[in-house]
């Protein structure tokens, strides 16, 4: 597949992104600026990126409560972002989501359901309506390797497959549902097995490979837009933080964790670029630092932005 | 059309043991004619699919079965497989297909074939079509229905999973709105009210009053999604009820004329949000509140309704307030112990001799 190098660059400027986003986060938690929780994409930037720069505005994507990564792959802002985990009234959600709810519409999207497997029969319903207004339009829920147990996750294959329905049911493999190994908890090596007994396709594809997301989940997408069904896709990946940020982590060893790491996206996508020749190193420096500043101004942002008003505690409970 | 439209009480619903001019809420002079509850439900859903391309139905048999209990039967004929689309069964993604269909623009309007099921689909119903506006500051709203028929007392003994009232599970959601008509002329009103709401909406239709036979005007109306209804204006004693157990009220209101008792009775056909105003004004005025509810006592409707009573009319009280309730117990199957599960008309008028003592 010829991907240009304007694609290839801003899949790059994405995952850097995401890293620096989720990097900030875990550090305004810890100094006790992000209230609740926060779940760190971090080490699966390949996955979401590789499958939203497979999307168009319009098609929508389900997140989770790991979906800072998700909305940014699928272009939201850093400001916006930032603010929002913040529980900021500048937020994408006005403060009201926080992180395990952050969702950016204008960019497309369902929303992110913090229930494991929840966003599934959403993005059913959602392709349910593409189909009905003859639109091409795509719906994609995200879930873990530990959604794939949920009943949500079994429903919601059938229903679009009986019903031929745009969607791409994408599956990032991180390896836990919090402390327990997809090993455990499933007795199938490979997850896109599953996808037979729908009757539809499955898909395995190295998640930390940006590219071979990319490529993988476009021809997902432009099947499901073809009208010829959905597909399931895993993305073979890993969480290199824990749980939530500052989760002890007692269920695997360091060691464990930095094999793992050893398949960073980031670095082996930038070598990858370099290589090719298709990019400069300046290029790829440049949107690193590039990056960086943005964030600094996202937290700046952030912090400076009011909470929302007390009086309007009640608003957004009814349309 | 293909098929004739299938009466209840031809599925095997039992005839209503209540007499239809009980409840009458059609002026004179105004066109109308004679539906039952089930035929009230259909014209509207019929009415709303043609007025709106963006209205469509989905649950487990509603096509050529028309339904557990025979509401959608026709529809399929006329708007077809598309429109009314017949589900696997998969409680929680039918209820969630229509939340998400709704997040796009659609006005689905889902059928679960019994309420009892419906904690299948409690998490996409309470945690997500319920809870999308608020977490997302505003950038969704969830135009949806979700049809469930509920209650028991129908002679029919259905037993522990398919006879039980269960409003207050939904009713304590904020985000939902929880409908339960009593008559066919409530239930078409409400469900067009349901369809052009822009919020997710429980709809609970109690399966004994299919059958039940009321005038329905011929003219487009819509009833307001916010308000109690007062079916019967009295001085002495309101009653408090919804669904089946209005027309105990009634029947009650009725057979108490001859003792001089002048009972008020308050539909709650909205049980959430709740009309608090409508119940407290009655009581102030009457002085004695009686409620009727088909639920299980314990945390049931009597007991919200009961502190709006309290909150709004204490100093007007002349007597405790009575509740008249369903059993605490999951309802068994054999008549014997079937029986005494839910109030009748005589418990009402028990209590309201209790509080005019």
């Amino acid at each position: 597949m010829e991907i240009s190098k304007e694609t290839l660059l801003e899949m790059y400027r994405r995952m850097v992104r995401i890293r620096e986003f989720e990097l900030a986060s875990i550090d305004l938690f810890k100094r006790g600026q992000v209230k609740g929780a926060v779940h760190p994409y971090i080490g699966q930037e390949a996955s979401g990126v590789g499958i939203c720069m497979a999307l168009r505005q319009d098609d929508l994507i389900a997140g989770t409560h790991r979906s800072h990564g998700h909305n940014i792959a699928k272009g939201a802002r850093s400001d916006r972002m930032m603010a929002e985990i913040l529980g900021k009234e500048t937020g994408y959600c006005k403060g009201r989501g926080g992180s395990m709810h952050i969702a950016a519409f204008e960019t497309g999207s369902l929303g992110a359901l913090a229930v494991v497997g929840s966003g599934i029969p959403l993005a059913v319903g959602a392709a349910l309506a593409f189909k009905m207004r003859g639109e091409d339009r795509v719906a994609v829920p995200f879930t873990g390797d530990a959604g794939s147990n949920t009943g949500n996750w079994h429903e919601g294959l059938n229903m679009a497959s009986i019903w031929d329905l745009p969607v791409v049911f994408a599956l990032e493999n991180n390896h836990y549902g919090v402390s327990t190994n997809i090993a455990y908890s499933t007795n199938v090596d490979d997850l896109s097995a599953r996808a037979q007994s729908y009757g539809i396709p499955g898909v395995r594809v190295d998640g930390f490979d940006v590219v071979a997301v990319y490529e993988a989940a476009t021809e997902a997408v432009e099947r499901a837009r073809r009208g010829e069904g959905p597909t399931l896709l895993v993305t073979e990946a890993y969480r290199f933080e824990g749980h939530y940020a500052g989760e002890p982590e007692v269920y695997r060893e360091r060691s464990e964790v930095d094999e793992w790491r050893k398949k960073d996206p980031i670095p082996h996508f930038r070598g990858e670029l370099i290589k090719s020749e298709a990019v400069g190193q300046a290029e790829l420096d440049a949107i690193d630092a590039e990056i960086k500043q943005e964030m600094v101004e996202a937290v700046q942002f952030a912090q400076e932005s009011p909470q929302p008003d007390p009086s309007t505690a009640l608003d957004y409970i009814y349309a | 059309m293909a098929k004739k439209e299938i009466d209840a009480t031809s599925l095997g619903a039992v005839a209503a043991a209540m007499p239809s001019d009980l409840i009458v809420q059609v002026q004179e002079g105004v066109p109308a004619r004679e539906l039952s509850y089930q035929e009230a439900i259909r014209e509207a859903l019929r009415e709303e699919m043609l007025r709106d391309e963006s209205v469509f139905l989905l649950g487990e048999d509603i096509g050529v079965h028309g339904g557990a209990f025979g509401v959608t039967r026709t529809l399929f004929d006329q708007f077809g497989p598309d429109r009314v689309r017949n589900t696997p069964i998969s409680e929680n993604t039918i209820a969630g297909a229509a939340a998400g269909a709704a997040l796009v623009g659609m006005r689905p309007v889902a059928e679960l074939m019994f309420v009892d099921f419906s904690g299948l689909a409690m998490d996409q119903i309470c945690n997500q079509a319920a809870k999308l506006r608020l977490m997302t500051g505003g950038q969704c709203k969830v135009p949806m229905v979700v049809r469930m028929p509920q209650g028991g007392g129908a002679g029919k003994s259905t037993a522990a999973q398919h006879s039980q009232s269960l409003e207050v599970w939904y009713a304590h959601i904020p985000g939902l709105k929880v409908v339960h008509p009593s008559t066919p002329y409530d239930a078409k009103g409400l469900m067009k009210a349901a369809i052009r709401d822009d919020n997710p909406v429980i709809f609970l239709e109690h399966k004994f009053l299919y059958s039940f036979r009321g005038l329905v005007p011929e003219e487009d109306y819509v009833l307001p999604l916010s308000k109690c209804d007062i079916k019967r204006e009295g001085s002495d004693v309101t009653v408090v009820a919804s669904g089946y157990m209005v027309w105990h009220a009634m029947m009650a209101a009725r057979m108490l004329v001859d003792e001089g008792i002048s009972v008020e009775v308050i539909d709650v056909h909205t049980i959430s949000p709740l009309d608090e105003d409508t119940i407290g004004e009655s009581v102030r005025k009457t002085g004695r509140a009686v409620l009727v509810a088909e639920a299980c006592r314990s945390y049931g409707p009597t007991g919200e309704w009961g502190m709006v009573v309290i909150e709004q009319a204490f100093d007007y009280l002349q007597a405790p307030i009575v509740r008249v309730t369903g059993r605490n117990s999951p309802v068994p199957f054999a008549d014997s112990i079937e029986n005494g599960q839910w109030p009748d008309t005589s418990d009402v008028i028990s209590a309201i001799h209790t509080v005019m003592e």
